[in-house]
């Protein structure tokens, strides 16, 4: 029987301290109120339109490539004190990672120490050599990180009811997601105002602020008044609504790759004024699509010329190009290392323990366990070439197991996560689903910034542990209750 | 502000625009045929509803009959006819998506929400029930994005293109509306470039009177034509209305005020030749004279007044919004 965690209810079925304003509320709610108030929600979102792309399937509107992700009127409630030490693990992490993302393209002090294989580096196909040498504003590589943190039952000490938030990975290229934290807070505030009047719940609503100030904090040296623009690959991408959102919250341009130009060194976005120079691009366009000229040449999403303009320090993106480095699969076990060699500290945040495959005594100790444990390919992603040792047959195994005697440079292996629980609506009523949670961690050389909480993520299945929204994950608001409230 | 968003804008209003108009014709001509009245006239209406948007030759494709409820489900609901109410309000709404950054929070949901609410109302059977209150329901949407635009919008660029989009699409329309009404009653020859005297066409004092009301109504300018003329309805009194009086807000003369004031607001160093075509513009309808326009013949007039607005359609597209060459 493997150990379990809520976090609203004891084992035992007592509502947690945190939780016990929200669940007396909850049980004087009227069952039928509180379905009208779904639909309520569903309503307003699909007329703000927070909806998604989705291809090739037609919705009953008409609309044919846009859902809505589900909310679920449910938060989630986090203690004060856990997000003040959440806080400081994300800033010493994403601290150390900006080190790290600095050291790998410059003088790579982690390598010759020894901390991190150098051919984990150096050949991964994250590595962007065209950034070696290259200096960004305030050595500031990932401005906006989502990190991915599970809590679970302590691994160390299973079966004694406690749990330990771990982080599952590292979001360092374009992370999204932040808008749903922000309209999730203002749809809880419209359909349940009494909340907030018997909570003391910290605000997330000046993320928007936040970001224009990270934004303008990092702009090529000499330039007082920046032009910051937001870059999208169009409304046809699912995050669309997303890029339009923040660019309206910051009062910037909202700009696609074909409004852009580079001329005489610079970069230049096309206005009914004529050209306008741009200092400062939040991009949420990936690497390989920012430069046809440097990259993928059948992009038409980026700006040709923009690479030379960038080396040359006469723009900014945000995040850099080359930041896939440090949120690869196989560099993310040496985090921890990485915080200790950088910092001198002790990570606060916890790391999923992973064995690399490529170490001999890992190897050992993951065919020994293969049954147990969840084996991921290194550079794999979307869940292929993945092997989940509790729900596979003998026959899975023994297969995988051949195909990781090969190469096992190639995998890594983790324990099996039960992810913790947080009571949910469902067609049947309130029932436990699994949660994550993506806080959202600003980085600029003035320093780290973030707002409590981040975005809830649900799977809104029975027992499924993906919450992606592509997979019929939901949200939810995330609380963080302030001090003395709880 | 990038031209591609100025473009998205323009055409957001123009296509509200368009809807709305349509759903006006459609409305009066609806309502037109709820009179007593010969076959003929009735479907020589809605042939004149076909011929306005240009699109007789599709529509054959797909009836073989030219009446009330084809026109109307062609016009209304039709997904293959790009000028149908439905295409208006999807295009209005698509490119409102493209550009939401640069709209107010009540301007897009209002455009959105008109969009997802005309598909549930024609799912619903609405339409089917009771077609005037569906075309009621575009005018008065159609109302509320231009209010919600002025009520809301800071007072910018982005609201300068939306409001040349909407005057640009409103001559046009009404020029269209105008050029159709009046070649109807005499099948074709152009109704005061021939003959002015009363009763040539032997046309009874009654459809007379509701012809020109229908126009009027069209326009939302039925008590207007009262309070200005104080008379009966006369023909010519009803050009001059709709082309020439500056205080009629659907007449041609109302709308290239707007849009030469709105585009003086826009200006940059390449408008200078647009500015001045639609000041000229503009100039002959402020000191223009009904008598002179109807000596040189409404139908040639009006068909004039269509290519000079479409080419300022061109030249606003050359100089703000298809993106300039680095």
């Amino acid at each position: 029987m493997k150990a379990r965690f809520d976090e609203m209810q004891l084992a035992d079925g007592q509502v947690r301290d945190h939780y016990r304003v929200y669940d007396d509320w909850l049980r004087r709610q009227d069952p039928a109120l509180m379905r009208s108030r779904r639909g309520e929600a569903e309503m307003i979102f699909r007329r703000v339109g927070i909806t998604f792309a989705v291809y090739g399937a037609k919705d009953e509107d008409g609309a044919g490539t846009e859902r809505l992700i589900p909310f679920d009127l449910i938060p989630r409630i986090i203690p004060g004190q856990e997000w003040l030490e959440m806080e400081a693990g994300l800033r010493q992490r994403v601290t150390a990672l900006n080190r790290f993302i600095h050291d790998v393209y410059h003088d790579q002090e982690i390598l010759r120490a020894g901390v991190v294989p150098r051919e984990q580096v150096l050949n991964n196909a994250q590595f962007r050599r065209e950034m070696m040498g290259v200096n960004v504003p305030g050595g500031i590589y990932s401005h906006v990180s989502g990190i991915d943190i599970v809590r679970a039952p302590n691994l160390e000490n299973p079966g004694d009811g406690s749990a330990r938030y771990y982080v599952l990975e590292d979001n360092l290229r374009v992370p999204s997601g932040v808008s749903y934290m922000l309209e999730n807070r203002k749809m809880t505030m419209r359909l349940f105002p009494e909340l907030f009047g018997m909570h003391r719940i910290a605000p997330v609503a000046h993320y928007p602020d936040l970001l224009l100030e990270t934004l303008r904090q990092v702009a090529p040296a000499g330039v007082n008044e920046p032009q910051v623009v937001v870059l999208t690959p169009g409304m046809y991408n699912s995050a669309y609504f997303e890029h339009a959102f923040l660019a309206q919250q910051m009062g910037v341009e909202l700009v696609e790759g074909q409004d852009l130009f580079v001329k005489d060194g610079f970069v230049y976005m096309r206005t009914t004024q004529g050209p306008r120079r741009v200092d400062v691009v939040y991009r949420r366009v990936d690497d390989d699509f920012l430069d046809p000229q440097a990259f993928r040449p059948d992009s038409t999403l980026g700006c040709a010329g923009l690479l030379d303009v960038y080396r040359a320090g006469n723009i900014t993106l945000c995040n850099a190009i080359g930041t896939g480095i440090a949120d690869d699969k196989s560099i993310y076990p040496y985090v921890p290392k990485m915080i200790e060699f950088y910092l001198g500290e002790k990570p606060i945040l916890n790391n999923v323990p992973t064995w690399l495959c490529r170490e001999a005594g890992d190897l050992q100790y993951v065919l020994d366990h293969l049954d147990e444990l969840v084996v991921k390919e290194v550079h794999g992603a979307g869940g292929y070439g993945m092997l989940v040792g509790p729900a596979a047959s003998k026959a899975e195994i023994e297969e995988f197991r051949r195909v990781l005697v090969a190469n096992p440079a190639n995998y890594i292996a983790q324990p099996t996560l039960s992810l913790s629980t947080c009571p949910t609506y469902v067609e049947a009523g309130i029932a436990p689903r699994h949660i994550d949670l993506r806080p959202y961690v600003l980085s600029s050389g003035q320093g780290v910034q973030t707002v409590p909480g981040g975005l809830t993520r649900v799977a809104l299945k029975d027992g499924s542990l993906v919450v992606n929204s592509s997979q019929g994950g939901g949200t939810k608001d995330t609380w963080v209750l302030e001090d003395g409230s709880c | 502000m990038l031209s591609r968003t100025a473009d998205h804008l323009y055409w957001m209003s123009r296509y509200m625009e368009r809807a709305e108009n349509t759903a006006r014709m459609l409305d009066v001509n609806y309502q037109t045929s709820l009179l007593p009245q010969g076959a003929d006239t009735a479907e020589q209406g809605w042939r004149g509803m076909l011929s306005i948007s240009e699109l007789t030759g599709l529509y054959a494709q797909r009836h073989a009959r030219v009446d009330a409820h084809g026109v109307m489900d062609f016009m209304v609901r039709d997904e293959d006819n790009l000028s149908s109410i439905w295409n208006c309000l999807r295009a209005a709404r698509e490119n409102a998506r493209a550009v939401r950054g640069a709209l107010t929070t009540e301007v897009w949901e209002t455009t959105n929400q008109t969009w997802l609410e005309f598909n549930r109302l024609l799912r619903g059977g609405d339409f089917e029930r009771d077609p005037g209150a569906l075309f009621e329901w575009v005018k008065f949407r159609s109302h509320l994005s231009r209010g919600v635009t002025v009520g809301t919008m800071l007072q910018d660029e982005a609201l300068y293109f939306l409001r040349i989009g909407t005057f640009l699409e409103r001559a046009d329309n009404t020029a269209r509306l105008l050029d159709v009404k009046f070649q109807a009653l005499t099948a074709g020859k152009d109704f005061f470039g021939v003959q002015q005297v009363q009763g040539q066409g032997a046309q009874p004092q009654e459809v007379d009177f509701y012809h020109w009301s229908a126009i009027l109504r069209s326009v939302s300018g039925f008590e207007i034509y009262r309070k200005v003329y104080r008379n009966v309805i006369r023909p010519e009194k009803v050009a001059e209305l709709l082309i020439l009086r500056p205080d009629m807000p659907r007449s041609l003369a109302a709308s290239m005020n707007e849009v030469v004031a709105n585009l003086q607001l826009v200006a940059n160093a390449q408008s200078g030749e647009t500015l001045r075509r639609a000041g000229r513009l503009q100039s002959d309808l402020r000191y223009g004279r009904i008598d002179e326009i109807l000596a040189t013949g409404l139908h040639a007039y009006l068909t004039q007044f269509l290519d000079r607005v479409g080419d300022l359609g061109a030249g606003i597209g050359r100089d703000f919004l298809v993106p300039v060459a680095a």
